[in-house]
């Protein structure tokens, strides 16, 4: 029997009966051809969408953030509700590549690259919002603590003006910077090996380029060791840190003393909501992704059932925590926290609940049928309705515990600006046009990790191994090979 | 003055393995060993010494928690002291997140920059690439040349045996740093 360890009840996680070679060409290839008009009009497009979005921020940041449509309570107009939404998005990629590795879930090899990115993309395009919504983006620098002198009195003075290490607004910065840092970090590390695999294919320019991409590795027995250790502690050190930072964007609702933010149930309800868009989202990108660039070989039909199922549970928690916010507002006795719920629901922003609840809550339960988790046009509706829907989501939290506060005659309806419309659409635009650019000039399936579960998990292999242990069977009778079995399991 | 090196090519993972195993029973020392994905179970055939990244990794974890505790711990109880929502101006529980936070930063800072200059790996590193394939579909075991020229027929047949596709000299301008060399 084969040194390698097969499944004999999995289906196979590559299809089409890959050679290393072939795995090699079809991924790499992609990156080496020169770009199609296809695609030249695509980035065309997302790219325009990008500059409309840059250009509503430099009026943002030229005439001040009143060009949009706050009022007296409505403080964070879509800004936050932006923030809150792309940052979720940017969890799905660090949770499949750091949580599954840890859990051994060896289908996340075909998705996890392009999640990664879709992670990075997703955080910078989060952390625009904040930034912008300081509106004197030109001191944003100074949420980070470090010596100074803008306490000093008179010349010579170096006393420090400090931020609050007990806000959780200064948290956030940390667990933003720290996230966005260990994610470029995570996923440039693991580039590099397959970077090189492109510098070893192209001659000339490229070359260059793609030698000093890939920082010159190897691929030595030492380099690949290190390799393995630093992927795996680093996937230890981002799961503990994905799970924070989302509780953390959460903290910054559930420490203030408002009513329908103040509950401890805020952070797993977070998380979860974050894994459930995050996966949403990159669905809906590999779904294009696999059939434009040929990808269904390596994100096949089981890698879009395993993400509808994490999408299913993820959904269902959000749903529990909806019911629970809505019971707990209830036994809690609470008048404000009443009311804000009574609000939510039946207030003047009621339609932005429906949409939340219709989203989120019950079109997900669609995937409890095989038929729907298989089905990849279903898929693709449903991820788009959960990306809406989850949007509606931080929304509700935000707008409609906002817009009635304590006194009632600061109550208000707000409604965005074309300008906030406009900044929301183009960070979409720059999210695309780095996706785009990335699909385009990088491998966007970890190729060597493919490589690596090819013997285990490739279509052919495990046909030909099933083939060879009926044989065995057929000559031992049916006692001997159990025991034989076991023993190769053993080892 | 050229360096040379001899290269058995081999199409897959198993034979490779075993062949690491049996030239290193018959006495060969093996130079180095290139492989386009991580080769599980390579490391104790080679003899390879085992990584200390993640002790590395460690020591700067701690090194964050202890600098983000005692940083915040300075600004709020002496350099400047405030209330805030009636609180000691040392409050441990609000100092976790951003404690944990810049653990996990200086961990993984410190474990990457660690990892880039043991490995040599730098925008600036353009190394000569022994067999362009092994980053595609070949398992290389390098042999130093330097080391065992009046053997190299005996190595080509001993490769070629243990199910070698190909066996290639190579002459390098650069030295090809070993196993142990890049381990030390």
């Amino acid at each position: 029997m084969s040194h390698q360890y097969y499944s004999p009840v999995r289906d196979p996680l590559i299809l089409g009966n890959k050679t290393y070679a072939q795995i090699t060409e079809d991924i790499s290839s992609q990156a080496e051809r020169g770009p199609t008009l296809r695609f030249m009009l695509a980035i065309t497009f997302t790219g325009l969408i990008a500059l409309m979005g840059v250009l509503a921020i430099l009026y943002t940041i030229w005439k001040g953030i009143g060009v949009w449509g706050e009022n007296k309570t409505v403080g964070w107009a879509w800004d936050i509700t932006n923030f809150v939404w792309w940052v979720g998005i940017g969890h799905a990629g660090t949770l499949i590549s750091a949580i599954l590795l840890l859990f051994r879930q060896r289908w996340r090899t075909g998705v996890n690259r392009a999640a990664e990115a879709m992670t990075i993309f997703a955080v910078i395009c989060a952390g625009l919002f904040p930034m912008i919504h300081m509106g004197r983006i030109w001191d944003a620098f100074f949420i980070f603590p470090y010596p100074n002198s803008r306490a000093a009195e008179g010349f010579i003075d170096w006393r420090s003006l400090w931020p609050n290490f007990n806000s959780p607004l200064l948290w956030d910065v940390f667990a933003i910077s720290t996230y966005f840092t260990v994610s470029l970090l995570f996923w440039y590390t693991g580039l590099l090996p397959d970077l090189a695999t492109i510098r070893d294919r192209t001659k000339g320019i490229k070359q260059k380029i793609y030698a000093s991409l890939s920082f010159g590795w190897r691929g030595t027995a030492k380099q690949w060791q290190r390799f393995e250790s630093i992927s795996l502690v680093l996937a230890g050190l981002a799961t503990p840190l994905v799970l924070s930072v989302h509780s953390v964007v959460s903290f910054d609702f559930a420490t203030s003393v408002i009513p329908g933010w103040h509950t401890t149930i805020f952070p797993p309800y977070f998380v979860s909501g974050a894994i459930f868009s995050g996966f949403a989202m990159v669905l809906t990108l590999m779904l294009v992704a696999r059939v434009v660039m040929k990808l269904e070989d390596y994100i096949t039909i089981n890698h879009i059932e395993s993400m509808n199922k994490v999408i299913l549970l993820t959904g269902s928690i959000v749903g529990i925590a909806y019911l629970t916010e809505l019971f707990m507002a209830w036994y809690s006795g609470n008048l404000y926290e009443q009311y804000a719920f009574m609000n939510r629901a039946t207030g003047p922003y009621w339609w932005s609940y429906a949409a939340m609840m219709t989203c989120n809550v019950i079109s997900p339960q669609i995937f409890w049928f095989k038929g729907a988790r298989r089905n990849v046009v279903i898929t693709f509706i449903m991820s788009i309705f959960i990306n809406i829907g989850m949007w509606f989501e931080r929304f509700v939290i935000i707008v409609t515990s906002l817009h009635r506060d304590y006194i009632p005659s600061s109550w208000l309806y707000y409604t965005p600006t074309w300008v906030e419309v406009a900044i929301f659409v183009g960070t979409i635009g720059i999210f695309m046009t780095l996706f785009l650019l990335f699909a385009k000039y990088f491998p966007v399936v970890a190729i060597a990790e493919v490589k690596s579960i090819l013997k285990s998990s490739g279509d052919q292999y495990i046909a030909a191994q099933a083939k060879e242990d009926a044989e065995e069977r057929n000559e031992q009778g049916g006692a001997a090979f159990a025991g034989a079995y076991r023993k190769d399991k053993d080892q | 003055m050229a360096y040379r090196y001899l290269l058995g090519l081999f199409d897959d993972e198993v034979p490779l393995l075993d062949a690491v195993g049996k030239l290193r029973h018959d006495g060969w020392h093996i130079h180095d060993v290139l492989t386009p994905f991580p080769v599980h179970g390579l490391d104790p055939v080679l003899g390879l010494k085992e990584t200390r990244l993640h002790t590395a990794g460690f020591v700067f974890g701690a090194t964050g928690t202890a600098f983000a505790l005692l940083a915040m711990t300075y600004i709020s109880t002496v350099d400047w002291p405030n209330v805030f929502g009636g609180k000691p101006y040392f409050s441990l529980p609000a100092f976790i997140p951003i404690a944990f936070e810049v653990t996990v930063l200086f961990a993984s800072v410190g474990m990457v920059i660690t990892y880039y200059l043991r490995n040599r790996l730098s925008v600036f590193a353009h190394p000569e690439i022994l067999e362009p394939r092994t980053s595609n579909d070949r398992f290389a075991i390098v042999f130093d040349l330097g080391k065992y020229n009046d053997d190299a027929g005996k190595l080509e047949e001993a490769l070629l045996r243990m199910g070698a596709v190909e066996v290639k000299v190579r002459e390098m301008n650069q030295r090809q740093r070993s196993h142990n060399e890049q381990s030390a």
